[in-house]
């Protein structure tokens, strides 16, 4: 096996990501659920937020990347 | 309401979907047989396939447009190289460097001699480079991207002006709801109403152009799948308008809450006003990072996955990669759509914190202020 201990860096970082977005997406489901009149202003103040914390699991890509 | 409009945008996304995914699936068989083929005529010839070269040919940007390669010759488009060198501007066309990028064909021009090493041009011999002008995959991925965005436009333009009264259709009725987005839920909520017309163009302008382009860079054959958007320099240059618009409209209040934050202790002042400068930089620099990452990111992902089959050197991979690389590319729609949003709404907002006026009741224990 050959391979970059970057992949391993990036691997963490997604790990990280995974648990922000999936608590982002849970707590946007609750939200919604609680008031669903509210869904449009949920979903977009969900999407902002997973993509802030997609970027940081993005800079791990970009680092492992550049290696 | 929101949602209706944002359900209509789901929608218009999934319109051109089968059409990608119809060619997307050919597009991957070609390279596939070609390769093959090829292997079986000259094995020892064909080195050991390489996943990360592969892929950053791919994504990289190149001095000619690979098209595909059949028995084993590369059908290519080539672009001319333009350089401006010591002896001024030297042009002519990447097909005299013979498709070697590897620095070993030196191509004459204008009195002097240049190498092509992984796409940059060096003078022969030498580890100097000239400027480097030329009209490039990515460049002329820009041109097409920018003639799509004119055709609509203009005859959606010219559809409005003949018939100003009755209801958009055609054309005009597919990018009506998209404009309304853009200015009703993404600038009207992050600008005051005061400065909307402002800026609405801008982020229309923005909006259409990063969509359109994350679309074009999905098309798996000619005219689309360079990986513009994934270019960290177009991105660069789109974060610095951003960067440059919002501190050219900054007010007073708006260069206040930087260098000399109201309403927090006299000795928080000053590191405050460092971190909301470094702040200044990083908010262009991260819109920058998150659209190259997010497009890049596709474009490896859905090349690793049809690289399955190669890797593996088995047909019987092939269905398994299909449907991974369908479901990517369902995804990379949607991302391709959400990244325009979130780089024109962080831009809007951005924007809008730049204009905004507070009220002295905002910052009611704020002394010396106002």
């Amino acid at each position: 096996m050959t391979g970059s201990i970057a992949a391993i860096g990036a691997g963490l970082a997604v790990i990280g990501v995974g648990l922000g977005i999936g608590r982002i997406g849970g707590q946007a489901m609750v939200a919604i659920a609680r008031q669903p009149e509210a869904t449009g202003k949920i979903q977009t103040a969900m999407l902002i937020s997973a993509a802030f914390i997609e970027g940081v699991g993005l800079f791990g890509v970009v680092v492992s990347l550049l290696k | 309401m929101v949602l209706r409009r944002l359900l209509t945008l789901f929608a218009a996304f999934t319109l051109p979907l089968a059409g990608t995914f119809a060619s997307s699936t050919e597009e991957h068989h070609a390279p596939a047989e070609a390769v093959e083929g090829h292997a079986a005529t000259a094995q020892e010839a064909e080195a050991e396939f390489n996943l990360n070269e592969m892929i950053m040919h791919h994504i990289a940007d190149s001095h000619g447009w690979h098209i595909l390669d059949w028995n084993g010759h590369a059908v290519s488009i080539p672009l001319p190289v333009i350089l401006w060198t010591s002896n001024g501007l030297v042009v002519f066309s990447s097909a005299e460097f013979h498709h070697d990028i590897e620095g070993h064909h030196v191509v004459a021009a204008g009195g002097l001699q240049f190498v092509n090493k992984h796409e940059k041009i060096y003078y022969a011999g030498t580890e100097d480079k000239p400027i480097d002008l030329s009209i490039t995959k990515n460049v002329l991925a820009l041109l097409v991207g920018a003639v799509v965005l004119l055709l609509i436009f203009f005859s959606a333009a010219r559809y409005y002006a003949k018939n100003t009264n009755a209801a958009p259709r055609g054309l005009a009725g597919f990018v009506e709801p998209l404009i309304l987005f853009v200015r009703d839920d993404i600038a009207r909520g992050a600008i005051p109403e005061k400065h909307l017309n402002r800026f609405v163009p801008y982020l229309l302008t923005l909006f259409f152009f990063i969509w359109v382009n994350n679309l074009l860079g999905l098309v798996p054959f000619f005219p689309g799948g360079a990986n513009l958007t994934g270019n960290i320099a177009v991105t660069f240059v789109l974060a610095v308008f951003t960067l440059v618009i919002t501190n050219v409209n900054g007010t007073k209040d708006y260069w206040m809450h930087i260098v000399w934050m109201p309403g927090v202790p006299t000795l928080l002042k000053p590191i405050l006003a460092l971190i909301e400068l470094i702040g200044v930089f990083t908010k262009p620099f991260s819109l920058m990072i998150r659209l190259f990452a997010n497009i890049t990111a596709g474009h490896i992902l859905v090349l690793s996955l049809v690289s399955l089959i190669f890797i593996f050197e088995s047909v019987w991979i092939s269905p398994g990669s299909i449907i991974l690389t369908l479901f990517t590319s369902t995804l990379e729609l949607l991302v391709a759509a959400l990244q325009a949003y979130v780089f024109t709404m962080l831009t809007a907002m951005s924007f809008g914190a730049a204009v905004e006026e507070h009220h002295h009741d905002d910052h009611a224990h704020a002394e010396g202020h106002h």
